[in-house]
């Protein structure tokens, strides 16, 4: 537990109503009290599907309170955009990370567990621990 | 092989190739609705204006410094997957130009060698994979050669994507159903190196 502001998270997917619902569906499990910030990016910014890294880069600003950002990403150029964006080295903020986690699963593990006061570390880790989680 | 190459050059290159893309959008885009999701020609379109429009507002001093700059509009603008994977090409290929005011082409298809590495690495893509690397891949090798060598390795390495099972992207999960269609993205890629060559040719050798 980090008495710092908490790991914030962003959520990009190809469509914008994706991005947003997956948010809202991983507030509303995360309960009642104060949560991490979380933030979506979802589509183009004329509404399209696709990748933007223009609205990446202002989510990932908009939750960055200084303790990382963990980038929940769908498939495709969401997950090659962020890597890019990484390599870049200055579009993100520092301590940004892209998470390796199944895009819905992962969001709520990771918002539960930032909005406890995980540190990045722990944020990712769980998100990632998501894919052990079998269905059948 | 004393040719060497200013910025203006690589300008001049990519509003060419910001003119073909706009040319053959309508191709990659019909390409791309057989085995992906349609947007290649749009996407590119729009990343290309807009690296025009940057070269045009703010003509970076350096090759290298080209296409670092035109690398990152790409990132910035296209909105597909092959905008992070061009972007990657040259702003890796700029990178490894360095400070230098001219550059040759040998120098230039060694820079260019550490960009399709990052591509290939960015992708987790193989040639034989069906993606643009099955064009820039050869392409770069010939540009050892000529300018013209690297044209053609890049059109011959795009048509012979046409019998290949794509193991990348969208179209993998067609399976074999994405055999017998020329990929999108090696489409792309020849259209480049076309307008590389064009470029070169229309100035000359030094």
């Amino acid at each position: 537990m980090s008495a710092a502001a908490p790991v914030g998270i962003v959520l990009v997917s190809h469509s914008a109503d994706v991005a947003a619902s997956v948010a809202a569906l991983a507030l509303g499990l995360a309960g009642g009290g104060g949560t991490a910030p979380i933030h979506p990016a979802g589509g183009l910014p004329d509404g399209g599907l696709g990748t933007s890294a223009e609205l990446i880069c202002s989510a990932a600003k908009a939750v960055d309170g200084g303790a990382g950002v963990a980038i929940l990403v769908d498939l495709g150029s969401a997950v090659l955009t962020v890597k890019a964006l990484l390599a870049e080295g200055d579009e993100l903020p520092e301590g940004a990370r892209l998470v390796d986690a199944p895009f819905v699963e992962g969001a709520v593990a990771a918002l539960v567990t930032a909005s406890a006061g995980g540190d990045l570390d722990a944020v990712a880790a769980a998100a990632s621990e998501a894919y052990a989680y079998r269905k059948e | 092989m004393g040719e060497a190459f200013d910025a203006g050059f690589f300008v001049r290159w990519l509003e060419a190739a910001a003119l073909a893309v706009d040319r053959e959008a309508g191709l990659l885009t019909e390409l791309d609705s057989a085995i992906g999701d349609a947007d290649h020609g749009a996407n590119l379109q729009r990343g290309f204006a807009a690296v025009a429009e940057l070269l045009a507002k703010e003509p970076p001093a350096t090759p290298g410094a080209v296409l670092v700059a035109a690398g990152r509009q790409l990132i910035s603008t296209v909105g597909g997957a092959s905008g992070p994977l061009y972007g990657t090409l040259l702003r890796r290929t700029g990178k490894a130009l360095g400070e230098d005011e001219h550059v040759g082409r040998e120098r230039l298809a060694e820079a260019f060698a550490v960009g399709v590495a990052a591509v290939s690495q960015l992708g987790g893509a193989q040639v034989g994979d069906k993606t643009m690397l099955d064009a820039l891949v050869p392409a770069v090798e010939a540009l050892r050669v000529s300018f013209g060598a690297a044209r053609t390795a890049a059109e011959e390495g795009a048509l012979a994507t046409v019998p290949l099972q794509a193991r990348k992207g969208r179209a993998s999960y067609l399976g074999e159903r994405s055999i017998g269609h020329q990929d999108p993205g090696a489409t792309s890629s020849a259209l480049l190196f076309a307008e590389l060559a064009g470029t070169a040719r229309a100035e000359g050798p030094a």
